[in-house]
């Protein structure tokens, strides 16, 4: 089971024409069982086709065309027409947006994720690379193509959540290695503001019967990590948690911008070993290194099932 | 982007927020000149990108235009955290009866912009909101409705503030918020809002950031502020090295190669992506490493720019080899970045096999990429070799002996590998970013 899609969702590229979304189109149509990539819409290039899919000029001519209601979008547009694209998306029913672009001023990103709340959907981004459930289905670039990405992703009891794209791939590589799969891996993006933080996605993988513990990458910056502990707290989360930190000399430079638009420390709060505090209150581990990331999910799993069962169901995950 | 107190009054008064008659004076002469006209007491502000003005003597107070042309004379020379003031700014000495606090900031969380107010003015509003929990108001505003006055009014009158101040302070605050909005703002704050002898309110001081992202389309604004687009505005001016960096990523326009950070080390880092790159950082520093810089590459750079961005960090005094380290890439292309620091070895004359501690880059194009680096003999590595355990190996080599365990420990890392920020953490100001979600949410 996963989170968010399946071999059965259908989505749309918007900006399918750009050199990279050709390839993600390519990389989706490939990975798994193959996406079922719809439609891909450019305004002006009605009528042609990327990798047999068919452009539109609107999102409301790839509705009309499929017959009936798209899940998702891929939105691959320039900074400046994003915020226009996720509005055209999200108005034609579409209730899932993956936002790649990256760059996009904050303003534009609230009114998205407000427009979003006020229409049921989810966005997941901006500055992402997608979701993905391994030998299933991907939606975004996440993991590259097919082929490397069936390298690194295999399927298994783990849920993925992460703000670096490339971070995903290399966590849910380090744990395919130690023979724990991952259930669903969703690079939530590196920005300031995004669609869906760890604290909003929790509920889903709570709710898949598949997904048995929780991995995340995090950086300082914003206080996403605090509301994901509020939540483990308050919820009393059935999931055990491992966090990776990373960039925590950034703690000496206050005002720096590194890595992702969103890590920035800029108060107290913001640093990583704050953040690191909180997370331990909340009875989440926090690996020094992501290769100790498997034995203390392996550990947790254990100490979490109090019986050989849960090592033995987590250790025949990778097969 | 951080605006000087001169730019950031500019933006208050555009929006039609009253200021006071201050002038803005890159010369003591012209200080002079602008006290006469203010025609009393003044005070000689140093108009400079970093916090801690007061303390270090940079805001001086004058009662005649002489004084004010001398302590003009010397703030313009006076560093502050390593800024030299850009100019000061005089401002009439006011008779202030009250000083609030009114600001407006991003909430991550809500993921909307957030009205903050205080009867406490004057001081930093995160004091406050730690000391002094109910002298802070907050108020949460749409990004798509339209902006009203009562969700200021709201604000204001949560700290118990009535009367001719609450009606007067309202379209301030409402003023405020919407050029936080239309600027493209992640602070936007005046501290303190002073409430004068008749009951008029008047912004006595400003501080505004925009968001870098958001440059391009504020181009206006930042023009008729006189806002170049070379400068920067980060925490601290670029270096040269910085600089060369960013020439080298402007190169093409294929993929990124740069974001490059001077530091003091001996160990030249080639390193990428985002995530990968603050993992690696950390992770040479824990072994006790001294990074000579740090970088991001991505997005599947050109050989060129690989190649350049190699070049720079070895031809960087003080470097003595270069690690090339990413996480497992799937656009960028593991033999294009072989291609690319060999390149650069080999034009400077240098051994590759000797110059790269190790080559930890796996992923796309890996196979094609590990025969070039074999050619050359350079040590490279697989995924299964972590990306700690490859900076761990890079340190070693560096150090020329087996760094035994290796982990000196983040103290005794940080010690070596110091940033050259020129500032300590306190030296500027640090913005009030979501300072209320906490309690909120």
């Amino acid at each position: 089971m996963s989170i968010l899609i399946s071999e059965q969702t259908t989505f749309i590229v918007q900006g399918i024409t750009g050199r990279e979304a050709v390839n993600l189109t390519r990389e989706c149509l490939d990975y798994g069982k193959g996406a079922r990539v719809v439609g891909g819409v450019t305004p002006g290039r009605l009528g042609r086709e990327v990798h047999g899919v068919p452009v539109f000029d609107t999102v409301a001519q790839a509705v009309e065309d499929h017959g009936e209601a798209i899940d998702g979008s891929v939105v691959t547009v320039p900074p400046a027409f994003t915020k226009d694209a996720v509005f055209e998306a999200i108005e034609n029913g579409i209730g899932l947006v993956v936002i790649v672009t990256e760059r996009i001023p904050r303003r534009d990103v609230a009114e998205m994720v407000e427009l979003a709340t006020l229409r049921g959907a989810r966005i997941i981004g901006p500055n992402c690379l997608g979701v993905i459930v391994p030998d299933e289905v991907k939606m975004g670039g996440i993991g590259g193509p097919a082929r490397d990405a069936a390298k690194a992703y295999t399927p298994g009891p783990v849920g993925v959540i992460s703000r670096s794209g490339g971070m995903t791939t290399e966590m849910s590589s380090t744990l395919s290695a130690a023979g724990l799969g991952q259930s669903t891996a969703v690079s939530i993006g590196g920005d300031a503001i995004i669609g869906s933080t760890y604290a909003e996605l929790m509920p889903l993988f709570e709710a898949d019967d598949h997904t048995r513990a929780i991995v995340i990458y995090t950086e300082p910056g914003g206080r996403m990590e605090a509301e994901l502990a509020r939540w483990v707290l308050e919820n009393d989360s059935r999931l055990p948690i491992v966090a990776f930190m990373a960039g925590r000399f950034m703690d000496e430079m206050p005002g720096m911008s590194f890595g992702h638009a969103g890590t920035i420390v800029e108060g107290k709060e913001d640093t990583a070993t704050e953040k690191i505090a909180r997370l331990a209150e909340a009875g989440i581990t926090v690996a020094e290194e992501i290769s100790q990331i498997p034995g203390l999910i392996r550990e947790r799993l254990e100490a979490g099932s109090g019986s050989a069962a849960g090592a033995g169901s987590a250790a025949g995950a990778g097969s | 982007m951080r605006f000087f107190e001169y730019e950031a009054r500019e933006i208050v008064k555009r929006a039609g927020i009253p200021v006071t008659r201050y002038g803005f004076a890159r010369t003591a002469p012209e200080a002079r000149r602008i006290a006469e006209e203010i025609g009393g007491p003044t005070v000689i502000k140093s108009q400079v990108l970093t916090g801690g003005r007061m303390k270090a003597g940079g805001v001086q107070f004058a009662d005649t235009p002489e004084e004010a042309e001398r302590h003009a004379a010397t703030i313009l020379e006076l560093e502050i955290n390593g800024h030299m003031p850009r100019g000061v700014l005089v401002d009439p000495r006011a008779q202030v009866k009250h000083e609030y606090y009114a600001g407006v900031v991003w909430d991550g969380i809500r993921k909307r912009p957030v009205m903050l107010f205080s009867d406490m003015g004057g001081i930093d509003i995160e004091e406050v909101a730690e000391g002094h929990p109910d002298h802070v108001g907050r108020g949460h505003f749409s990004n798509l409705l339209p902006l009203s006055d009562y969700r200021a009014k709201q604000t204001i009158a949560q700290v118990g503030v009535t009367g001719s101040p609450l009606t007067r302070i309202t379209p301030i605050l409402t003023r405020l918020a919407r050029l936080f909005v239309e600027n493209d703002m992640t602070l936007a704050e005046i501290n303190p809002l002073g409430e004068l002898e008749d009951g008029s309110f008047v912004a006595l001081d400003a501080h505004m950031d925009m968001e870098n992202e958001a440059r391009p389309r504020q181009k206006a604004l930042l023009a008729e502020l006189g806002v170049r687009d070379e400068e920067t505005r980060q925490a601290r001016e670029p270096t040269e090295f910085e600089l060369a960096g960013e020439a080298v990523d402007a190169m093409d326009h294929r993929g990124v190669a740069g974001n490059v950070t001077e530091f003091d080390g001996n160990l030249g880092l080639v390193i990428g992506a985002g995530g990968g790159s603050l993992t690696l950082f950390d992770a040479v520093r824990k072994y006790g490493g001294r990074p000579a810089n740090y970088c991001e590459i991505g997005g599947n750079p050109s050989v060129a720019k690989a190649c350049g961005l190699a070049k720079l960090v070895l031809s960087k005094p003080g470097v003595e080899r270069i690690a090339v380290m990413m996480s497992i890439v799937s656009n960028t292309r593991v033999d294009i970045v072989a291609r690319g620091v060999i390149k650069a070895c080999l034009e400077l004359g240098m051994d590759p096999a000797e110059k790269i501690a190790i080559f930890r880059i796996p992923g796309a194009w890996e196979e094609e990429g590990f025969k070039i680096l074999d050619r050359y003999g350079v040590e490279y590595a697989d995924r299964s070799v972590s990306l700690h355990e490859a900076a761990r190996r890079a340190v070693e080599k560096i150090q020329g002996t087996a760094a035994s365990d290796g982990d000196a420990g983040p103290e005794g890392a940080a010690a070596d590998g110091q940033a050259r920020t020129g500032a300590g953490p306190d030296s500027f100001r640090q913005t009030t970013a979501e300072v209320g979600s906490e309690k909120e949410v």
